[in-house]
């Protein structure tokens, strides 16, 4: 008697991810669907095909760092609406939306940790807020915590998530890219480590700003690492992308990252860093 | 910081006013543009102010960097290739000699017909080309010339290879290259200063911007497909930014405002270099002998204090998870 079971008929007929709009706990990538708790436990990462879904920046914080260890800085900074920007809503009703669904102040949030006991700063982006877009109040946290870096002598770790720069607020979101630039620079002179970890998306001005300027990148694996997003890309030149355009796979291969790390190994990866750059101190 | 610039201007017109007019219109030319120019300034421009900037900025006769290069540049030497892996002929630089200095100037640079303006990549640059800037950067920095720099970009190209060759960390490092800086750096946006292609080539001591230039954080069709989700809203785009030089300066993003001959540089263009020289020898003369830690400490406190926010603590509410 046979066993088999000939399924290839039922997969000609399985439905495709869903199209249109999605429920964020469904995964994109085969349509599995999770509670928060589930994804929670599992880092955010579909059981099935592991897909990654955006990490919460409160949540990479809990991940990363010592229970207890993370205290937060410059957590009032707001940012203000300088053009009086309007497209389909004013820039300040979406402000105001970020912030009660997010329940962040800003796109990023900074503060001291610590990783495994090692000391270190961090600076974690946020893609739920705004797409994780630069504004002036990112460029200010993210300097502040160069300086914070710098005056306790610890490496900076800078976890990055975002679409670019905040369009919203027009030129001054361009000039974010020198100021981060600049306090990178800053850092460096003072002799203190930036290690950069690139999480779905990194693309446009962070990509182009301090997010490449770490001693160390790392990346997490299938994320989008890119100045041009693939729509852009393809719109703009007709040319066929590679299936792996702009991820940190094609990137570690191309010589633009250092590594990729799992979720579950940051933790450990990051603190081994630390500890090296610690030089034994 | 508008007001500075008013003031510049008011004290030139006066000093016109007072010079007796030899019958030579040129002078009164000068006097009536000026006048304009203030008119300009003390009024809010309006939205197609705005988009006519945008048109001039983009104008196919407006000059390029080569051209202010012929008109400004004695002995020019151009250097090409990133010693890495090629030459992207959308960079331009090289070494000149600018009223009695060695410079090192580096710019994009657009084509003036269809052949040279697909060999020129319409000043969309590669990585390659930004690692040829830098090569030229650090070459003024170890042998103590100042760089001048003319940006003119829509952006840095967005194409599968140039992603490959590592765009974003090319932009990243260019600026870092310009914020290492030990000698004094002169930017000056002259036509299209297009997002992250631009800002490579602009963290200087001083950022200047030509009166019909554009510095945005990307292009008004880019930003109308992308907030509007339909570029041909441009012009709202264009109006809702305000990517002129008049409220760059207001915003603190630049120092000051290049004057362009009447109409916009491309009426003139040898008035327009004798203009942007002028801008640039007396930028270039104010650096001079700046200790060079000095130059490179308030040129880094300029940029980290560019930003508009609400909240001022330093060390922030103290605030423990978990």
């Amino acid at each position: 008697m046979s066993s088999r079971i000939d399924v290839s008929v039922e997969h000609k007929h399985l439905p495709g991810p869903p199209q249109g709009k999605r429920h964020p706990n469904t995964c994109p990538a085969c349509a599995s669907h999770y509670r928060d708790d589930e994804l929670d436990a599992a880092l955010w990462t579909c059981a099935q095909c592991g897909h990654l879904f955006p990490m919460r920046a409160r949540t990479r914080i809990e991940h990363v760092s010592d229970p207890g260890s993370f205290r937060e800085q410059a957590a009032d900074l707001r940012s203000e609406d300088p053009l009086g920007f309007f497209d389909l809503r004013p820039y300040t009703e979406r402000l105001s939306e970020a912030e009660l669904t997010t329940g962040l102040g800003e796109a990023i949030v900074i503060g001291e940790a610590a990783i495994e006991g090692s000391e270190c700063e961090l600076a974690v982006m946020d893609f739920a807020f705004m797409g994780g877009s630069m504004g002036s109040v990112v460029g200010e946290k993210f300097s502040r915590a160069c300086d914070s870096a710098i005056e306790r002598e610890v490496p900076l770790v800078a976890v990055v998530s975002s679409g670019g720069a905040r369009m919203q607020e027009g030129i001054l979101a361009l000039m974010q890219m020198p100021k981060t630039v600049c306090a990178v620079e800053d850092l460096h002179d003072a002799r203190v480590a930036l290690v950069s970890v690139l999480a779905h998306p990194t693309t446009g001005g962070l990509l182009a700003s301090f997010a490449s300027l770490g001693d160390v990148l790392l990346a997490e694996p299938g994320a989008l690492m890119s100045f041009a997003g693939p729509r852009v890309v393809q719109q703009t030149t007709r040319e066929k992308l590679p299936d792996d355009f702009g991820l940190s796979e094609s990137n570690l291969r191309h010589g633009h990252v250092d590594a990729i790390v799992p979720r579950p190994e940051l933790p450990a990866t990051l603190a081994r860093l630390l500890r090296i750059f610690s030089n034994g101190e | 910081m508008a007001s500075d610039h008013e003031l510049r201007l008011r004290e030139r017109l006066g000093k016109l006013r007072n010079t007796r007019l030899l019958g030579r219109t040129s002078v009164s030319g000068e006097l009536e543009r000026l006048q304009q120019q203030l008119d300009q300034i003390s009024t809010e421009p309006t939205d197609e102010q705005i988009w006519r900037t945008v048109e001039l900025a983009r104008h196919q006769d407006r000059p390029y960097t080569l051209d202010y290069v012929e008109r400004l540049l004695d002995d020019f030497f151009e250097l090409h290739g990133d010693r890495t892996r090629a030459d992207d002929p959308a960079v331009v630089a090289g070494l000149g000699r600018f009223h009695g200095r060695t410079i090192v100037l580096v710019g994009q640079q657009k084509g003036r017909d269809i052949k040279e303006r697909t060999r020129r990549n319409f000043g969309m640059a590669y990585p390659e080309g930004y690692r040829k800037a830098m090569r030229a950067m650090e070459l003024a920095e170890r042998l103590g010339y100042p760089v001048v720099s003319l940006v003119d970009t829509p952006g840095a190209y967005p194409g599968v290879a140039a992603e490959q060759h590592g765009q974003g960390g090319a932009i990243a490092r260019s600026q870092a290259v310009m914020a290492r800086l030990t000698v004094p750096s002169v930017a000056c946006v002259i036509g299209e200063g297009g997002s992250g292609g631009a800002i490579a080539l602009a963290l200087a001591d001083r950022v200047l911007m030509q009166e019909h230039a554009i510095y945005s954080v990307i292009s008004p069709e880019g930003c109308a497909a992308i907030l509007w989700r339909d570029a041909a809203q441009a012009r709202k785009a264009a109006a809702a930014w305000k990517p002129d030089a008049a409220h760059c300066l207001e915003l603190g993003v630049i120092d000051g405002i290049v004057p362009e001959p009447l109409g916009g540089a491309q009426t003139d263009p040898d008035e327009a270099a004798r203009l942007l020289g002028e801008s640039l020898r007396e930028t270039l003369d104010e650096l001079e002998g700046v200790p060079g830690d000095e130059l490179r400490r308030a040129r880094r406190a300029r940029f980290r204090s560019i930003g508009v926010f609400e909240g001022a603590s330093v060390d922030g509410r103290p605030l423990t998870l978990g």
